[in-house]
C-alpha cells in the first residue's frame, strides 16, 4: 500500500475534482477503488444495520464496511459490538454470511479458539503450547480487531473503523434529522427491520448508486417506460375505479421537471443531503385508517402535523446508504470492485402502527428496488452503460454542473433548487475530505 | 372412458397447459400468457426460501392483472432502455408433478422443476427453481390462480431479471 498511497496524496487526489467535473477515474480505476476502501470507508462513518435485527445476547449478522467483513453482535451487556470477521489465529472467517445466535462466545472451526462478544481472546485448546512462544507479543493475543467506534443512534448502528478520527455527532450534524423523522413516524416510536432484504447485484461503481439518490433529471425519462405506462393504463381504467397502491407509488416517478426542481434540496456538511425539502414523491399517498389516530394518541395534534408534514424523498448518508422515511425504506450500497456494487434493500416497520402501512412499505420495495423492478431495470441500465461508457480515453471528465453556484457548500443546511446537482458535489467534497491520506487528514 | 384414463387425460391435459404457459413465455406471446391468469390471479417470486406472506415478506414480484399488463406494455415502449437490446428468456422444464387434482374444489395444483435462462445484451443469466401453479378451471380452460416461482437463489444478490420466469 505504501506505493500507491505515495502515489495518490491529497494534491493528486484534488486533480480529479474540479468544481463542476470529476475525472472518470473515480468510477473505474481499481487503484482508486482500493485507496476508496483503505482511506474513505474506514476515516467515515458507516451503517451497519439496525438494533432489531440483533435484539438478543448473542444474535448476530454480517455485512461489509467498505472491503472489510464485520460481525455486528449483541453482547451480554446489551451493548453491540462491530466486529472484523477474520480468526485472530490464521484469518479464517468466523461466522459465515448470514444471521443467528452465536451464545457467549464466538468459536472459529478450524482450532476452537475462542472469542468472547467483546472480540477477546478468550480460550485457545492446549493454550500451554504457546508458552515460551514469544505469543505475548504475537498480534493473534489481542483477539478479534474492532471497528474503532460504534454508535447507535435511535438504533441505527454505524460505525467508523479507523481508531482515530472524526466524532459521529460531528460526521452526521443535523442530517440526523431524516432518521429521527422516520422514527417519529412510528406511533411507538420505534422501528424493526421487518420482511427481509431484497439483494440486487449491479455492475457499476457505487458512486453511481449514490448520486443517482438525488438525480432529479432522470425520473421522467429514464422511468418514462414504467412509470408512464403505469399512468397510461391507469387512465384507462373505468371512471371511479379506486386507485390502487401500485399506482399511487410509480405515478409520481414521471413528474415533472417542475415538480422536481419545486421541492429543493438540501445539503449538510459530510456529503450528506436530501431531495424532497417541500414536497415529493411520497407526500400524495393516501391515508391509511387508523394511522393518523394512532399518531394523534401518541405525539398530540400538533407535532403529529409537524412529524408528518415532512415528506422528504431520498436522504444520502455519506457513503454508504440513501434512507425514505416517508415509506420506511432504507438501501445500502456495497462496494465489491470499481464496477460491481452490491444494493440491499431493507424494509422497516413502524411499530404501534396499523399493518397496512407496512404492506405499503413492502409493495414499495418489491416495486421499486428488487431486481425484478421495472423501474430498477431503466436505472441500472443507464448506470452499466455508464460504466462501459467511461472506459474510452477520448473524454475524461463526468459532469456535475448542474445549478453550480461559486460559493456553495458553505452554510449548513443550505437549500437550493431541486433539479441541482449540489448534492452530488457535495458528495464529492465529503470523498475528498475523507480520500486524504492519513497525515493528511483533517480532523 | 374408465376413470383410469379419465385421470390420464386430466394429468395430460395439466402438464400440456404448463408446457404452453413456458412456451407463450419464450415466444414472446405475452397478451396470450396474461390470458391464462384468472382475474385475481397473481405471479409471485419470492426473494426468500420458504416464503409464506407476499404481501409482507420481501419479494420481487408479486404482481395482479394490472401489475403483469404494465410489466408486457412496458416491453413493448420504445422507451424500454433495458431492452432497447432486446432480451430472450428459455424455459427448459422438468415434467411437471401433479400434486392436486381436486374437481370437486375445482383446484389443480402441480409443481414444475425448470432452468430459466434470460440473454440479454450479450449477458446470460441462468436460474433453477420450481415453479408452483395452482389451476382453476373454466369454461375457457383452466385458468392460473397463483404462479409462484421458487427460485434456487431466491435470496442471493440477482442481476435484473426484465421477463417472468
Amino acid at each position: 500500500m505504501g506505493d500507491l498511497a505515495k502515489r495518490w496524496n491529497g494534491a493528486e487526489l484534488r486533480a480529479l475534482i474540479r468544481d463542476n467535473e470529476v475525472h472518470r477515474a473515480v468510477y473505474t480505476d481499481p487503484e482508486i477503488f482500493n485507496l476508496e476502501m483503505a482511506r474513505l470507508f474506514r476515516a467515515s462513518w458507516a451503517y451497519v444495520g439496525h438494533a432489531s435485527q440483533v435484539p438478543n445476547a448473542g444474535d448476530y449478522f454480517t455485512t461489509t464496511v467498505g472491503a472489510e467483513p464485520v460481525v455486528i453482535v449483541r453482547r451480554g451487556d446489551g451493548g453491540i459490538s462491530v466486529l472484523i470477521n477474520r480468526c485472530s489465529h490464521k484469518g479464517v472467517r468466523l461466522v459465515s454470511e448470514g444471521s443467528g445466535n452465536l451464545g457467549k462466545f464466538i468459536r472459529c472451526p478450524y482450532h476452537a479458539w475462542t472469542f468472547g462478544t467483546d472480540g477477546a481472546l478468550q480460550n485457545i485448546p492446549l493454550r500451554e503450547g504457546y508458552d515460551g512462544t514469544g505469543f505475548d507479543a504475537a498480534e493473534a493475543r489481542l483477539g478479534l480487531a474492532r471497528a474503532g467506534a460504534v454508535e447507535v443512534y435511535r438504533e441505527f448502528v454505524f460505525c467508523r473503523l479507523n481508531d482515530e478520527g472524526i466524532r459521529f455527532n460531528d460526521y452526521f450534524g443535523e442530517s440526523l434529522s431524516t432518521l429521527d423523522n422516520m422514527v417519529d413516524r412510528a406511533p411507538a416510536g420505534r422501528l424493526e427491520v421487518a420482511g427481509g432484504v431484497l439483494r440486487y447485484m449491479h455492475q457499476c461503481n457505487w458512486k453511481m448508486l449514490a448520486e443517482n439518490q438525488t438525480d432529479t433529471c432522470h425520473p421522467m425519462v429514464a422511468h418514462e417506460s414504467s412509470a408512464g405506462t403505469t399512468v397510461r393504463i391507469w387512465n384507462e381504467q373505468p371512471e371511479g375505479t379506486p386507485k390502487p397502491m401500485a399506482v399511487e407509488q410509480f405515478a409520481p416517478f414521471a413528474s415533472s421537471y417542475k415538480f422536481f426542481d419545486n421541492m429543493g434540496i438540501r445539503i449538510w456538511p459530510n456529503g450528506h443531503g436530501h431531495t424532497g425539502v417541500s414536497d415529493s414523491i411520497h407526500a400524495a399517498y393516501s391515508p391509511i385508517p387508523g394511522y393518523h389516530e394512532a399518531m394523534v394518541a401518541a405525539y398530540g395534534e400538533e407535532r403529529t402535523r409537524h412529524i408528518l408534514g415532512e415528506v422528504r424523498h431520498n436522504t444520502v448518508y455519506f457513503p454508504n446508504i440513501m434512507v425514505k422515511g416517508p415509506i420506511q425504506t432504507l438501501r445500502v450500497f456495497r462496494p465489491l470492485a470499481a464496477d460491481r456494487t452490491l444494493v440491499e434493500s431493507w424494509t422497516f416497520r413502524l411499530v404501534g402502527a396499523p399493518d397496512l402501512l407496512f404492506e405499503r412499505t413492502c409493495m414499495y420495495n418489491r416495486l421499486i428496488n428488487s431486481p425484478a423492478s421495472i423501474v430498477g431495470h431503466d436505472d441500472l441500465e443507464v448506470y452499466e452503460r455508464a460504466q462501459q461508457g467511461l472506459q474510452t480515453g477520448f473524454r475524461d471528465w463526468v459532469n456535475v454542473g448542474r445549478l453550480f453556484q461559486t460559493g456553495e457548500g458553505t452554510a449548513n443546511a443550505e437549500v437550493v433548487r431541486g433539479t441541482s446537482e449540489a448534492q452530488m458535489r457535495n458528495q464529492f467534497r465529503a470523498w475528498l475530505r475523507f480520500m486524504a491520506p492519513p497525515q493528511e487528514l483533517a480532523p | 372412458m374408465t376413470v383410469a384414463s379419465d385421470a390420464f387425460e386430466l394429468e395430460r391435459a395439466l402438464h400440456a397447459f404448463v408446457v404452453r404457459e413456458a412456451r407463450l413465455l419464450d415466444d414472446m406471446q405475452l397478451d396470450e400468457w396474461e390470458a391464462l391468469f384468472a382475474d385475481d390471479g397473481h405471479y409471485w417470486l419470492p426473494a426468500s426460501v420458504g416464503a409464506s406472506d407476499p404481501l409482507r415478506e420481501a419479494a420481487h414480484l408479486y404482481d395482479d392483472r394490472l401489475l403483469r399488463q404494465v410489466h408486457i406494455e412496458r416491453l413493448r415502449s420504445a422507451h424500454a432502455h433495458s431492452q432497447q437490446s432486446p432480451g430472450r428468456s428459455h424455459h427448459l422444464l422438468q415434467s411437471p408433478e401433479v400434486l392436486e387434482a381436486n374437481e370437486a374444489d375445482n383446484c389443480y395444483r402441480l409443481r414444475t422443476s425448470f432452468v430459466y435462462t434470460e440473454l440479454r445484451g450479450g449477458r446470460t443469466v441462468s436460474l433453477p427453481g420450481v415453479a408452483h401453479h395452482r389451476l382453476r378451471r373454466s369454461s375457457a380452460g383452466f385458468l392460473i390462480v397463483l404462479k409462484r416461482v421458487d427460485l434456487l437463489h431466491a435470496a442471493e444478490p440477482l442481476p435484473a431479471i426484465e421477463f417472468y420466469i
